[in-house]
């Protein structure tokens, strides 16, 4: 997987969460995640005080003893129910479907193990949600439609509402 | 419809006509769902299980499913165990804590677990070997249920469930057999080695962590990501057939071989269900697994797979209890199952009593 930033492969995955709690995923590389976490930081500092905490503890385990990044994963948090890496381990259940992401580098080779395979293939709901990727290009995008017919730019305003359309229409696949 | 009204009929999964219902007692399949804005059970909290109990009878409702909802946590130990002996709900939702429940429609082919390891455990059995026409209810139950859910699904990893286990198609297909010949062989342990090879496991008569009985048992997939549903189905579609015709050849076998032995063992357990003034509910099930052989292999001819389905579940220890109308102590109970085998089986022998 590359960076959603650049070409460089990702080493993090971060769930930034709002105070609405509404996430988003971010894949990132080793810089990219630094200057995001400097970035959310300025934007807004309490509610995602306790994220950026947390994944600049990924990052400051990433990469240098095995022993401490053990003992980091163990100790990770999810920020939205709070299952540590250690209570799933001690109970075999997860806490909340963001848990998939927040120790996707643990449960990983846990489902190849499982399963033989690490990618879905079958059925999907009807109301499926979108990739990560997609969500944030519709929210932007709804956001620039607003704008344009705001600033009475007609022209662009079409053009947006095409694009929209043209990613909604994409939801389905796999 | 009130609980109170099932113990009349036997349900869908024993009716006992379904295809190679002489072999195969039911299939089952079963989906984990669970709703994306909410923790999974461990992580809920009491409100929050509420709110999914909430959300999902509604969308129950404007489904136009047909269901009829009963709140598993506030019902009695009694009628708990009665849902888990028609295979209706799981002894972890039995055993559970705090809001939770189960829908079932009224021919008892489709409940939908709530909050049970998942927001939604959605099941259907049919009787016999139909694990296509299962998987066609139980996708279109399915559906209509997710047009009005948000449920937790990633393109990379599919349905979210609690376990690891289960994610993917969150999918579990199961075939409940009965394979009393082959019990006698010892070629059975080799067949279920086989069988884990290709990612199927092999389990008692109410699936995980239950002990074989009586000859009864579930084969079900273990793989649910990476392999669409239809594939997964396949897998079992494929082996099954497989078990049937071995099942079918040593009961032969035993009938040209041990014929004398085989009679005389049927023909005791059928005496003993109708003449014991005591029985406990494991040796009715294990003479009523005989009894169920030799009918099959036309060593009992008064008696039919249906009716011998009926006592199977009505000889449960909930089901006697709620067919008396009160609880019963273990004693109680051996000497009640003995006066109702007694009683149904010449009422089926010589035709119900005249009204």
């Amino acid at each position: 997987m590359k960076c959603e930033r650049c070409s460089k492969p990702v080493t993090h995955h971060i769930t930034d969460i709002d105070k609405n709690g509404d996430w988003q995923e971010h894949h990132l590389c080793h810089d990219h995640a630094q200057t995001f976490l400097e970035e959310s930081n300025e934007i807004d500092d309490k509610p995602k005080k306790d994220v950026s905490e947390l994944a600049k503890a990924f990052i400051s385990q990433s990469g240098k003893s095995a022993v401490a990044s053990e003992s980091a994963t163990e100790k990770r948090i999810c920020p939205l129910c709070k299952m540590t890496f250690q209570e799933f381990r001690n109970t075999g259940r997860l806490g909340c479907p963001n848990d998939y992401v927040i120790f996707r580098e643990e449960l990983m080779p846990l489902l190849e193990n499982i399963h033989d395979e690490t990618r879905h293939c079958g059925k999907t709901p009807h109301r499926a949600p979108r990739d990560t990727q997609t969500q944030t290009s519709l929210i932007q995008l709804r956001n620039d439609l607003k704008k344009s017919i705001a600033a009475e730019d007609y022209e662009l305003a079409a053009r947006v509402r095409d694009q929209i359309k043209e990613l909604e229409s994409r939801k389905s696949v796999s | 419809m009130t609980l109170d009204e099932l113990p009349r009929s036997p349900g869908e999964w024993l009716k006992g006509n379904g295809p190679e219902s002489d072999i195969v007692i039911c299939s089952r399949i079963r989906l984990a769902r669970n709703l994306a804005d909410f923790p999974f059970i461990s992580k809920a909290s009491r409100s929050e299980k509420s709110e999914i109990v909430t959300q999902i009878r509604e969308s129950i409702s404007e489904s136009n499913s047909k269901l009829n909802y009963f709140d598993v946590e506030r019902m009695s130990e009694l009628d708990r165990q009665f849902l888990v002996e028609r295979h209706l709900i799981s002894r972890e939702l039995k055993e559970g804590e705090g809001p939770r429940g189960v829908a079932l429609n009224d021919d008892e082919s489709a409940s939908i677990m709530v909050n049970e390891e998942d927001h939604l455990r959605v099941q259907v059995m049919r009787s016999g070997f139909a694990l296509l026409q299962a998987w066609e209810q139980i996708d279109d139950l399915d559906n209509r249920l997710e047009e009005h859910l948000d449920i937790a699904f990633s393109q990379e990893l599919g349905y979210l469930s609690a376990c690891p286990t289960n994610v993917g198609t969150g999918i579990r297909v199961g075939v409940m057999l009965h394979l009393p010949a082959l019990g006698q062989t010892n070629h059975l342990d080799k067949f279920f080695r086989a069988l884990q090879k290709i990612n199927l496991s092999v389990r008692g008569l109410h699936g995980e962590g239950t002990q074989p009985y009586g000859d009864f048992y579930q084969i079900s997939n273990q793989q649910t990501l990476g392999k669409s549903e239809p594939e997964l189905i396949k897998s079992l579609s494929d082996v099954i057939p497989q078990l049937i015709e071995y099942e079918r050849k040593a009961r032969q076998t035993l009938l040209t071989e041990r014929r004398q032995v085989l009679h005389d063992q049927v023909s005791r357990a059928y005496g003993v269900l109708k003449t014991a003034h005591t029985i406990s509910s494991e040796e009715t099930m294990l003479l009523l697994s005989s009894v169920r052989m030799g009918i099959n292999l036309g060593l009992i001819d008064d008696l039919e797979i249906a009716q011998v389905n009926e006592l199977f579940i009505n000889t449960q220890p909930a089901h006697l209890q709620k067919i008396h109308g009160q609880t019963l102590a273990v004693d109680e109970r051996n000497v009640l199952r003995a006066s109702f085998l007694r009683k149904r089986l010449t009422e089926m022998r010589d035709g119900p009593p005249s009204e």
